[in-house]
């Protein structure tokens, strides 16, 4: 019976280890590598690669600097209305990208709810870089914001109030504390918040379009090209890959180094005393 | 006026704690059982958590007043906490952890605690003693008018505990601040302070020095917390001077108290001596008849428990008398160390 069980449990292993693995053994070796290099050159791909870096760029570089802070209040204070926000943050995560999309068109969009406004002002938004901008932070926010949330609750209180009665006041505590100790795990969120970014492709094709050079990110150039130039579709998804991989292993290596820094000061003295 | 004056009423799980004590510069110890408030106090002390009335001032500053809504920030009183658990920055060297508050001092604390040779290490690195050191050293680099202590010894091994107490005992005293301590342990308060409090359910029910505390407790939870054993019995005058107190558990005692009733007879273990028979012209009066029911060794001494009775005699004396689980002895104590105490509220340790 118990041979039996693990047998079962074996196959089951094996075959979803085969299942993941075989689009991405195919993926190498439907392209030869000096084809790769070939189609790596085209202007699709080299546009495309150049905008999503810059729009994802943009668009994480907003996200760490207004959802850090958002975090640690997040995650130091309770108030009224914590568990609403809380919520309301991880509401993309769940969000069909698709959705988003339409949501973001219909509140920014030339004749909707803000758009209207902002065009008056000279700005437009709807399928221009900003738009990919704002897709990309609206679905990548919420891996980020999460993990920074958990990330600051981790931190013993009794540290933050150390620190305080050292005549740290609120931004040193910050800064000096409580950031340095939820390092590790805001690293850890950082890089899963922008590889879903890198990613993204629903909310941007439906709120941004898909212009080579303006908005077509690397994803939106793989569905564009996969009719028309398979190479190049395939040169970019070897890319995305090994990317994926390089990161994953980041983040193995990361919760090491993240459980070095946020230990509890106290554990019983393993050493005597001097 | 360089002293910590106190009065307060802190909200603490369950319960309100109210306390009103002036600290000179002294050290004094407040000491109750585990969840008597004694950490909120000092919390509310440093700013960091927040009593429902009272007043607290500090060398002529005012850092609490709840009539004139006064409040001052942590970050804004002048006040060294050592916490129970040291919360030392575990990211920064010893260096940089004495520093935080104050760098000018840093070289001159290091030097003063032994700790200079640690100034790179990280708090991970050090044993329980030296972490202490280095959190004392913290709190005072930023040159605190008073300074807190949150149960000094309890994050240490038992065998380092005595020379870490004797050690940190000297330094509070040089540093010649207002201290006060919280702690459960009674040898700790006695061993530390000049004066101790003692906090039981949210309520200071003594102050005094430790000699005078265990000379003459208030009531039985400071007797025990003191170290005493409490036997419960019924009080009468005898014509002669002396009150004959029949135990519950059978047997009579006499005590130089007066007292007359329901009472708690307070005896201290070391004030017991046992022997296996009743010496007729030795000075004790009270002889206490039972079989030893445990032997605990406590430093070089052992307690050991004759019925309710607990005496502590030297491990010699263990050794001579064959002292074991079972043997019949007869604990000997003398009528004037026998103290009756009303009975009304007993500790539930």
């Amino acid at each position: 019976m118990r041979a039996a069980t693990l047998a079962v449990a074996a196959l089951a292993t094996a075959v979803a280890a085969a299942f993941l693995l075989l689009p991405l053994l195919a993926l190498f070796l439907r392209v030869p590598p000096g084809d790769l290099f070939h189609a790596a050159r085209s202007s699709v791909f080299r546009d495309a690669l150049v905008v999503s870096l810059k729009t994802s760029a943009i668009a994480h570089a907003c996200v760490l600097l207004v959802g850090t802070p958002a975090a640690y209040v997040l995650a130091r204070r309770r108030f009224p209305g914590r568990a609403a926000v809380l919520t309301l943050v991880e509401l993309p995560l769940v969000l069909p990208p698709a959705v988003a999309g339409v949501a973001l068109l219909a509140a920014f969009g030339r004749y909707q709810l803000l758009g209207g406004t902002l065009h008056a002002l000279g700005i437009t938004v709807g399928f221009t870089q900003a738009a990919v901008v704002l897709a990309v932070a609206f679905v990548e926010s919420p891996f980020y914001v999460r993990g920074a949330v958990a990330a600051f609750e981790a931190v013993d209180d009794d540290l933050l109030a150390a620190a305080r009665t050292l005549g740290a006041g609120p931004g040193r505590v910050f800064a000096r504390v409580a950031l340095p100790l939820a390092a590790g795990g805001l690293a850890a969120s950082s890089a899963l918040a922008l590889a879903r970014g890198l990613g993204e492709f629903g909310a941007t094709i439906i709120f941004a379009g898909s212009l080579q050079g303006v908005t077509q990110t690397l994803p939106l150039a793989v569905y564009a090209q996969f009719e028309t130039n398979f190479d190049v579709a395939l040169a970019i998804g070897t890319l995305f890959v090994l990317a994926g991989a390089v990161l994953l292993l980041l983040l193995k290596l990361a919760p090491a180094w993240t459980r070095s820094a946020s230990i509890s000061p106290f554990r019983p003295a393993a050493s005597t005393s001097a | 006026m360089d002293a910590l004056r106190v009065d307060l009423t802190v909200p603490a799980r369950g319960f309100d704690v109210g306390l009103a004590l002036d600290v000179g510069r002294e050290t004094v110890a407040l000491v109750g059982p585990s969840g008597a408030g004694k950490t909120t106090v000092l919390r509310a002390i440093a700013g960091l958590a927040r009593p429902a009335r009272g007043r607290i001032e500090c060398d002529g500053e005012i850092w609490f007043d709840s009539d004139a809504r006064v409040d001052r920030r942590p970050e804004e009183r002048s006040v060294g906490l050592v916490f129970q658990d040291y919360a030392l920055f575990p990211h920064l060297s010893v260096e940089r952890n004495v520093g935080f508050g104050g760098r000018a001092r840093v070289d001159d604390l290091l030097e003063r605690f032994g700790i200079r040779h640690l100034a790179r290490a990280r708090p991970r690195e050090l044993s329980g003693g030296e972490r202490q050191r280095v959190a004392l050293a913290r709190a005072l680099a930023r040159e605190p008018k008073a300074l807190l202590l949150d149960e000094p010894t309890a994050a240490l091994d038992a065998h380092t505990r005595a020379g870490v107490r004797a050690e940190l005992g000297e330094l509070v005293r040089e540093l010649g601040l207002p201290a006060l301590l919280v702690t459960h342990d009674f040898e700790d308060a006695a061993a530390l302070a000049d004066r101790v409090g003692v906090l039981v359910e949210g309520e200071l029910r003594q102050v005094a020095t430790p000699a005078d505390l265990v000379a003459s407790p208030a009531d039985g939870f400071v007797a025990s917390l003191a170290g005493g054993t409490l036997v419960d019995g019924v009080a009468r005058r005898t014509g002669d001077g002396l009150t004959e107190v029949r135990l519950e558990a059978g047997g009579t005692v006499y005590s130089t108290d007066e007292a007359s009733g329901p009472v708690s007879v307070l005896v201290y273990p070391w004030e017991v001596s046992l022997g296996l028979h009743a010496v007729a012209d030795e000075s004790a009066l009270n002889h206490v008849h039972g079989p030893v029911v445990s032997l605990a060794l406590v430093g070089n001494r052992v307690r050991v428990r004759v019925g309710e009775l607990t005496a502590e005699v030297t491990a010699a004396s263990v050794e001579r008398l064959g002292l074991a689980v079972g043997r019949p002895v007869v604990a000997s104590f003398k009528a004037t160390a026998t103290r009756l105490l009303p009975r009304a509220s007993r500790l539930r340790l």
